[in-house]
Formats: C-alpha cells, sequence, structure tokens
C-alpha cells in the first residue's frame, strides 16, 4: 500500500518536473536564463483553472481524447517498476497491454484532433499515426529481448532485478535496448530531431497540431498526460541504466529520481545540439531504429 | 525592330518627360520583349493618368540594363483594354494585374488576372472586374485556383498566423503530403502609400517612406531621397553618401544575421538561434548608436543625411564590431558546419536559374540561384562607385543556396563597413535641396537587404509629384516562393518561407 502511495506520488509529483529540466538546459545551452523548473506546475495549474472552448462542430470524441490522453499513463505506470519499488500491476503478458494502452489514447487523440475538421489536424493525425505504427515494432523487440532474458512475460520481472546478471550476461544486447528504447522516448514524447514541442509552425508539427483546438482544463490534461508519459517510458530506459538496487528504499528512490533527472539533461542536451530532421526522414531513421533493435535480439539469439 | 534608342538613364538620374516619346502600344510591345531578350530586366512599370481630365492611361516600363548600368524608359498610351504582354513575358505578370487594379483597365490574354491588393479602383467608375466600385472590396476574395481528385486537398494559413509575423493567406492545393500548387493572396496591409504621395512631396513623406517596409528603413528611405534628389538637381557630398552606406550595410547586417537565426530556429536547431538573435540587437544597437534610431528612422533626408559620424564614435563603432563579427562568424559557422542542418536545408525550395530570370527575382533569392543581380555592383551611387566589388552568387537555387548568400554578405558587408569608416570624406553631410523640376521623371534604386528597391517620381509642371512608383524587391520575389514549393514537402513550407523572408507591407504598399 505504501509503495503504491510512493508510486503515484512519485509519478503525479514528479512528472512535470522533467521538461523543467529539460528546458532549463536547452536555456543553458543558449545563453539564458529560461523558465523557472517549476514551469509546467505552473502552466498546468493555470490552464485548470480556465474556462472551455468547444467547437461546435465537434462531438464527444473531442471532450475524450484528453481524458484518455490522462488516465492511459497513470494505468500504464502501474505496470511499470519506478527503480526499487516494485509495479502496483501485474500479470502475465501485461507487456502487450502496455504497448496498446498507448494506441489507445493515441487514437482517441488523433479522433480528436480528426474531430474538429480542421486540415492541419488531420495532417497532424495521419503523421502521428504512421510515425507511432513504425516505432512500435521497435518496443516489441525490445521486450522480446528482456522477456528472453528474464524468462518472463511480465514488465516488472523483465525490468526487475535479472537485470543486474543481464548486463553481464549479454551487454551488448542491452545497450541497444537503451539505445533503442531512448529513440522511442524521443519519439512518443515529440521531442527533437522527430518533432519540435516548441515551434509555433502548425506545418510542421506532428503532435502539437493535434491539439491545437483543446484548451483550458482539456489542455491542462494532455500536458499532464503528456508529461506522464515521458516519466513512464524514461523510467523504462532509467531502470535499464540504473538496475542495480541497495535495499534502501528511500536510496533507492533517490537513486531512481537522480536518473530521471539525468535522462531529462540527456534530452536537452541532444535537443540544444541537433536540428529536426525532416518530416521525409523520420520514417526512415524510425526503420533503422527497428532494425537495431532486431539486431540485438539476433545477438542474444546466437 | 525599330525604335531600340529609348531614353536612357542612370540610377539617381532624372530625364525630361517631353525626350520620352509616347510609343504606340504594338511598338512598346514590341521594344519591352528585344529589350527582355537581350536580358533587360522590368525594374518598374505603372500607369500614369494623363494630365488633362479624361484623357487616356499612359503606361511607363522602366527597363535595367544591368551590363551598361543604366535604365531604358518606354511609354505608351492606352486605352480601356490593352494586349496583355504576360504570356511572353511573365515578369510583367504583376505589374499588369497592379495596373488593372489600379486604373480598372483590362490586360487582355492575362493568363491569370486577379486582383493583388483588393483595393477600390483609382479612377471612379472603371473596374477590370466590374465589382461595384462604391464599396470596398473584401480582401482576398477571389477564385483560387483549384485542384480536384481522390486524395487531392486543401490547406489554408493565414491571414492570422501563429508567429508575431504580418499578415499574408496561403492556399495551398495538396496530394497528402506533397504540395501540387500554392497561392499567395496578400493586401492586408494596403495603406495605398503611393497616392499619400500625390502633389507632395508632404512633410510627412519621408516619416511614410521609412515604414514602407519597416525592416528595410534605410533602403526605402535612400531610394526616396534619390527620386527627390535628381528632381532638384541636388549634389549630395561624399561625407553624407558614406554614412549613407554605413547605415544600409548596418541594415543588411542586422537583417541577415537575424534571418540565419530565424532559419535555425525553424528547424529547431538552438544554438544559432539564441546567438544570432541577441547578435541581430548588437547591429541594430550599431545603427541606434548612428542615429539614436535602431531601425534608422531619421537617418537618411534629402540632401544627406541628419547625423554626422564623430571620429570617437567610429572608432568606438569599429571595436565594437571587432567583437560582434567574431560572435556572429562562431554562429554562422556552428550552422553551417552541423550535419543535421545541412540535412535540412540542402534541396529544399529549389528554383532553377531560368525561372528565376523568367519571374525577374531580385536579390537575395536571385544571387541564390546564379543570377547576378545587385545594384551596389551594376547601378552604383556614392562611395559604392569605388568600395563594393563583391557580387556574390550561389548555384544550388535551394534554401541552402540562400543561407549561405546572406552568411557571405554578411562578411562582404562587414568588410565594406570597415572600409568605409576607414576612408570617411570631410565635409558636410548635407547639402540644400532646391525645388523639383517640373515634368521629369527620376529613378532612385538601392539594393536593400532583400534586394533592389525602386523608387520612380514624375511631377508635373509646377515640379509637384504627380505619380510615385514604389517597387519592393518582395513584390518580384514572391512569386519566386510560389514557385519553389512546387513538389515540396508542405512541411518544408515555413523552411522555404523563411528562407525568402519577404515584406508583406512592402507588397502591399
Amino acid at each position: 500500500m505504501l509503495e503504491l502511495f510512493l508510486h503515484l506520488l512519485l509519478l503525479f509529483g514528479l512528472s512535470p518536473l522533467l521538461s523543467g529540466v529539460i528546458g532549463k538546459t536547452k536555456a543553458l545551452f543558449a545563453g539564458r536564463t529560461g523558465p523557472p523548473f517549476l514551469q509546467s506546475y505552473y502552466d498546468i495549474w493555470k490552464l485548470f483553472g480556465k474556462g472551455l472552448v468547444i467547437s461546435r462542430t465537434t462531438t464527444w470524441v473531442f471532450r475524450a481524447g484528453p481524458v484518455l490522453a490522462l488516465a492511459v499513463p497513470v494505468l500504464a505506470s502501474l505496470l511499470v517498476p519506478f527503480g526499487a519499488i516494485g509495479a502496483p500491476l501485474s500479470f502475465t503478458g501485461d507487456l502487450i497491454f502496455f504497448v496498446y494502452l498507448f494506441g489507445l489514447s493515441r487514437f482517441f487523440t488523433a479522433a480528436a484532433a480528426l474531430d474538429t475538421g480542421s486540415s492541419f489536424e488531420g495532417m497532424g493525425a495521419a503523421r502521428e499515426v504512421t510515425f507511432s505504427c513504425l516505432a512500435e515494432p521497435t518496443v516489441f523487440f525490445c521486450f522480446i529481448v528482456l522477456a528472453r532474458l528474464s524468462g518472463s512475460l511480465v514488465l516488472s520481472t523483465m525490468f526487475g532485478s535479472v537485470l543486474n546478471t543481464a548486463w553481464q550476461s549479454a551487454g551488448p544486447s542491452l545497450i541497444l535496448v537503451v539505445a533503442c528504447l531512448f529513440v522511442v522516448v524521443l519519439v512518443e514524447n515529440c521531442r527533437i530531431p522527430f518533432d519540435d514541442p516548441n515551434t509555433h509552425l502548425e506545418l510542421t508539427m506532428i503532435h502539437e497540431v493535434m491539439v491545437l483546438d483543446h484548451s483550458g482544463p482539456d489542455f491542462g490534461m494532455i500536458l499532464y498526460g503528456a508529461a506522464m508519459k515521458l516519466f513512464v517510458l524514461g523510467a523504462l530506459v532509467v531502470r535499464l541504466v540504473f538496475p542495480g538496487t541497495t535495499g534502501d528504499v528511500l536510496f533507492d528512490t533517490l537513486l531512481f529520481c537522480g536518473g530521471m533527472l539525468l535522462l531529462a539533461v540527456v534530452i536537452g542536451v541532444v535537443e540544444s545540439t541537433m536540428a529536426r530532421l525532416r518530416l521525409l526522414r523520420v520514417p526512415q531513421l524510425l526503420v533503422g531504429t527497428m532494425l537495431l533493435s532486431f539486431f540485438s535480439l539476433i545477438l542474444l539469439l546466437r | 525592330m525599330k525604335n531600340l534608342n529609348p531614353q536612357l538613364l542612370k540610377n539617381g538620374e532624372a530625364v525630361g518627360l517631353e525626350s520620352v516619346p509616347i510609343l504606340d502600344f504594338a511598338e512598346f510591345s514590341d521594344c519591352l520583349l528585344a529589350e527582355v531578350r537581350k536580358q533587360g530586366r522590368i525594374a518598374a512599370c505603372f500607369g500614369v493618368p494623363a494630365a488633362e481630365v479624361g484623357g487616356d492611361l499612359e503606361i511607363f516600363a522602366l527597363v535595367a540594363r544591368d551590363r551598361n548600368a543604366s535604365v531604358a524608359v518606354y511609354r505608351t498610351s492606352i486605352g480601356e483594354r490593352f494586349s496583355s504582354l504576360t504570356p511572353n513575358c511573365p515578369q510583367m505578370h504583376l505589374f499588369e494585374r497592379e495596373i488593372a487594379e489600379q486604373y480598372g483597365v483590362v490586360p487582355e490574354g492575362h493568363p491569370w488576372l486577379k486582383p493583388l491588393r483588393f483595393h477600390s479602383s483609382w479612377r471612379a467608375g472603371h473596374d477590370a472586374w466590374n465589382r461595384q466600385t462604391d464599396q470596398h472590396p473584401r480582401i482576398g476574395e477571389m477564385e483560387f485556383y483549384r485542384v480536384d481528385g481522390e486524395g487531392v486537398h486543401e490547406v489554408a494559413v493565414g491571414p492570422v498566423h501563429a508567429g508575431v509575423i504580418e499578415p499574408g493567406h496561403f492556399r495551398f492545393q495538396c496530394y497528402g503530403e506533397k504540395v501540387m500548387h500554392l497561392e499567395i493572396s496578400l493586401g492586408y496591409q494596403h495603406r495605398d502609400i503611393e497616392r499619400m504621395l500625390l502633389g507632395g512631396p508632404h512633410p510627412v513623406t519621408m516619416a511614410q517612406m521609412e515604414t514602407i517596409a519597416g525592416d528595410t528603413t534605410i533602403g526605402h528611405g535612400l531610394a526616396h531621397c534619390q527620386v527627390l534628389e535628381a528632381l532638384s538637381g541636388c549634389e549630395v557630398p561624399a561625407r553624407a553618401q558614406a554614412i549613407r552606406a554605413l547605415a544600409l550595410e548596418l541594415e543588411r547586417l542586422a537583417n541577415h544575421v537575424g534571418d540565419i537565426g530565424a532559419l535555425a530556429g525553424d528547424v529547431g536547431f538552438l544554438p544559432t538561434s539564441a546567438y544570432c538573435g541577441r547578435l541581430r540587437g548588437d547591429y541594430l544597437n550599431l545603427t541606434a548608436a548612428l542615429c539614436g534610431s535602431r531601425f534608422g528612422r531619421g537617418m537618411v533626408r534629402p540632401g544627406g543625411v541628419l547625423f554626422d559620424l564623430a571620429p570617437e564614435l567610429a572608432g568606438e563603432m569599429l571595436a565594437r564590431l571587432a567583437a560582434v563579427e567574431g560572435n556572429t562568424l562562431g554562429a554562422l559557422e556552428l550552422f553551417f558546419d552541423a550535419p543535421s542542418v545541412m540535412g535540412r536545408f540542402e534541396g529544399r525550395g529549389r528554383l532553377s536559374r531560368s525561372v528565376a530570370e523568367d519571374l525577374g527575382l531580385v536579390g537575395v533569392a536571385a544571387k541564390a540561384c546564379a543570377v547576378p543581380r545587385d545594384s551596389r555592383f551594376f547601378h552604383p551611387t556614392g562611395v559604392y562607385r569605388q568600395l563594393f566589388d563583391d557580387l556574390i552568387t550561389e548555384e544550388t537555387g535551394d534554401a541552402m543556396a540562400r543561407a549561405r548568400v546572406r552568411s557571405r554578405e554578411i562578411t562582404v558587408s562587414i568588410e565594406l563597413l570597415r572600409r568605409i569608416m576607414d576612408n570617411l570624406p570631410a565635409g558636410p553631410v548635407r547639402a540644400p535641396t532646391g525645388p523639383l523640376k517640373g515634368n521629369a521623371l527620376a529613378i532612385g534604386m538601392v539594393e536593400g537587404w532583400r534586394g533592389e528597391v525602386v523608387h520612380v517620381g514624375l511631377t508635373d509642371g509646377d515640379g509637384r509629384l504627380r505619380r510615385y512608383k514604389i517597387v519592393d524587391p518582395s513584390f518580384h520575389n514572391w512569386s519566386g516562393l510560389a514557385m519553389a514549393m512546387r513538389d515540396e514537402q508542405i512541411s518544408d513550407f515555413p523552411l522555404c518561407n523563411k528562407s525568402f523572408n519577404l515584406s508583406y507591407c512592402g507588397f502591399d504598399l
């Protein structure tokens, strides 16, 4: 019970901080002060206090998008261990449930975008589903590698203590898995080089353009959900990189939090030093990543 | 081909109207087509209502002959209709639409006859589209070109944009992500500047000229002053010429540096985007050191400049320039050395040399297509006669080439600033201007940072302005952007648009 409480506390409390850290890192590279670390909290708080504007052409689908965008990452987080804090919920095959939970939220976000009838949002929806169906196989290949290593189809076991020995027996394979999952984190959370979360140019947007019509609390839910999604997917990468536990819950939790902040810094560095990819190049890079994840499986099976 | 010996004039010169013969229209159009075949370039073409009430409309065409630094003037008279030159000379396309809109005459056989700026006709009772003449037309109300078919969709952007930029409407016909056609519809900022000058110059005129396009304050101000100085026969002191060139180059530097920063921002390349934003401010501050206004307002006035450059200020500016130069070159190096940036810009929004020449592009956009266009080089005035010899062109015609032209012009301009400040002539900075000559025509061409700014003034018998024509470089270059988007990805439009970075209000006037 305490673990569940701690789990949710970390998720709800810490997730908006990541984008603050990314922002500060980018500001550091640009020689600016940047927005405060807590800016995302202020933004979400502000949005929840605002009114809603809803287009008359939309239906209930439009309202369902943000709800799922918030609910899905919360549900998905229950399947994922946060460092030494085990997953509150697990069952055999939950890895498939995990992947398709995000599929569900994407379906509703895209449907909500199409519901507005805007040509911009239609383009964004088309792009989003194209890219995510290319990212999906990568996730599965990575999970198969981990399932093979741990001999289990349960996420919490796959990302459990078995990783300690796995790094010694299958290091090269795991390095590839970490790289691939990091790319997935960038794609799924619309970070540079795949998407630019800060751009104002609708024609180049992927994810941002789909939520243009949402406002107030709905938009707040989307922002909060996006922060949690980054947190949940990031937790997988961090867990892979820092699999060790000391047994001291407090220390392990701090280690995990440190890992998450480090991940945010790394994302900030990537965003500060790279230009965005051309939209046509994104699928090519994703297919490349998929092949990389496939190699990691071959490395393991040879 | 008879009469290919037209009246010639140089940049910053005036001719008496009586020495410009009125050709009949067939002869006029033959002459123009022959000029364009011989690599002439339509610098300006405009209608002038005849002096007496109810008379015919006269058309003036000024053809720049770059290779011998002169401008040929042709003049004809038309009735309610004339046969369009556009099918044989695409450069005339916008000029003819403009004449049709302003005076309600119809260029017959024009393939794309639509309003440009959506104002009502200047001659009451005449309208090329038979619209109601007592009402102001609604901006953007016209038949857009449409493509139909399965998988074809239309995307409309603007006039209100997501960024803090000027209003303009863009209509894309797309097949999936591919753009088949882009139509650009402007006119949202039409202020009727050309007619504000009639009967002038007025006391307020100079301030108006400086705001034709706010980012080209010096460029437009200078072109206007050249026209007035030519018409009044004023000789501008050498020191004033040098200070004007300083201001013009600083304006170019600020905008080119800002543009490269904005290009980096569009592809999410943070370092250059952040540095260039600040560096642009540094160049603007240099202009402010010169005249107290970051955009050079109040700097250039007929007869010279209002602010002298004291030796200690010149020294301070040189020292500041040296510091800023190092930072600028560093930011540019980051930009042009990053593979992810190269990959984003190379091959995007490509224009061929022949299209650029056909459309009569000028400035950065033309230079990027290997078309040599620079009035500082071909039609020099003042210190450019001695100090400027670095005409830059690039071969590839893509967004990368446009970025490279800017980057190379930055180094040239910095060098030029040094040379000007090292060779600053002594003497006064302003000469008195007398009254304007009557019945005369004068042209002022200035290479603003976007390209060639052309002003043409015509006076009546009393020496007051009877017609004033302004051609901003954007007037030519918007068509270039539309052509560059053919078969491009729609997601690359913002990048292509930024690589041209054209003025909306300079077009709208």
